[in-house]
């Protein structure tokens, strides 16, 4: 199955993580994420455990792919 | 858990250090403020004139030159910009109105609160109000875009522009202004506050501490991580101001602020809203100029730009109070805000693709 993407490379904080908040709201079953720096990986990991996600990261070119799944 | 455990230890550590500061020779209350800092270096190259609050701080170069060469090592240097960097000139010189009415930045805020100052306590509630306000906006799609990339070189600047403040520092040449008396002329050993900022710099780096990021986290996601290091530098100040006997409870005769609540409220107010709209309080726009955020570094020189006004059109608060002029300064500084935060929202926030994409190395 393919999960819906979305990009979030270049945004600054919190915006990476409220685009995921809304992603998943959207798509309960899992999203993924493109993001360029470390702060939004871990925050955007973050906030997918503390609403019940698991997340698989993956380096990509000079940034992140983070898969999130229930 | 074992995340927050890092972010708690750099909150004491700061505490801590802030207090020490205090201990010998910084203002009280003023361990470290980057807004404060920022005004004073102002001062030291003549960009205002107001002789009491002039001395290149350390302190500055300190937290710049220690987050720089952490995220070098941790290989989260990279030169980016472009994200609206007028606007966060713009947003940056907002912040600094606002701090200055306070009389601190957030990080002083939670100083002053750790020394008994309750003026501090009511700045909290305004900053707490002004966040609440940028988050409606962030909620409904407010961003200043995206950045790109850069060539290093770019990012090499700023730390070597802090560099040489530190040359100027001690060389103190003839066009350097350094005050005689007042809150500038009071400040510990430069090596002892360039020691703090370095260690500050570096773990506020690792662990991305910040102040507006504290309640703006709690508020939109229920996350507790950035909030914990904002508890942890006020335990630990407070207790530290009460072993070395600087803590008193009250809303009078506090050093370096003011007792007008209503304007203490409107310009912390102001402070929150600004900073949330430029993601992160005025210690965090430094760590991530150090790492090579040059739309942060527009940032910085917003708030010395701001800084300089202040001074030179007595917008600043003084002990004695807020000045009319600064009243005036406060108020045009929301509606500024409110069409900056108005002007920049996305009608469609989700950039969405399907399938796989590719990322540029």
């Amino acid at each position: 199955m393919k999960l819906d993407q979305i990009d979030a490379r270049g945004l600054s904080c919190p915006q990476p993580v409220l685009l995921t908040k809304k992603g998943v709201e959207k798509n309960p079953e899992g999203i993924q994420v493109l993001v360029d720096n470390t702060t939004a990986r871990d925050n955007i990991t973050r906030f997918a455990n503390n609403s019940g996600y698991k997340v698989e990261t993956n380096t990509q070119g000079s940034g992140f792919l983070l898969t999130l799944k229930k | 858990m074992r995340e927050k455990k890092g972010i708690i230890i750099t909150g004491a550590i700061v505490g801590l250090l802030s207090v020490l500061l205090v201990k010998f020779g910084n203002p009280v209350n003023m361990g470290i403020c980057i807004a404060c800092f920022i005004r004073d270096i102002a001062g030291a190259l003549g960009l205002h004139r107001a002789e009491v609050v002039q001395y290149i701080r350390p302190e500055i170069s300190g937290i710049v030159l220690g987050a720089f060469l952490t995220a070098f090592g941790m290989k989260e240097f990279s030169a980016k910009g472009g994200s609206s960097p007028l606007v966060r000139f713009v947003l940056g010189f907002i912040v600094m109105i606002g701090a200055l009415m306070f009389l601190g930045c957030p990080l002083r805020m939670v100083l002053r609160i750790a020394g008994g100052d309750i003026n501090a306590l009511i700045g909290l509630a305004g900053f707490a109000a002004g966040i609440g306000v940028g988050i409606v906006f962030l909620n409904k799609g407010f961003s200043l875009k995206r950045t790109y990339s850069l060539a290093k070189f770019e990012g090499y600047v700023f730390p070597a522009v802090m560099a040489g403040l530190l040359v100027l520092l001690l060389a103190k040449p003839a066009f350097i202004f350094f005050s005689e008396k007042g809150p500038g002329a009071a400040h510990a050993a430069v090596l002892l506050s360039l020691a703090a900022g370095l260690i500050v710099g570096a773990l506020a780096q690792r662990t991305r501490l910040c102040m507006v990021g504290g309640i703006r986290d709690l508020i939109l996601f229920k996350d507790w991580y950035l909030i914990s290091g904002f508890l942890a530098i006020l335990a630990t100040a407070m207790i530290g101001n009460l072993v070395i006997g600087k803590f008193s409870l009250g809303f009078a005769d506090q050093p370096v602020a003011h007792a007008d609540g209503l304007w203490n409220f409107l310009g912390m107010a102001l402070a929150g809203w600004g900073s949330v709209l430029l993601g992160g309080c005025p210690l965090r726009q430094l760590i991530l100029s150090a790492e090579g955020n040059i739309d942060s570094v527009m940032t910085v020189i917003g708030m010395t730009a701001g800084a300089a006004f202040a001074h030179n059109f007595s917008l600043a608060a003084s002990a004695n109070g807020p000045s009319p002029n600064g009243k005036t300064a406060v108020i045009i500084g929301f509606a500024v805000l409110l069409v900056v935060s108005y002007f920049n929202l996305e009608k469609t926030v989700e950039v969405k693709m399907k399938g796989d994409v590719e990322l540029e190395a």
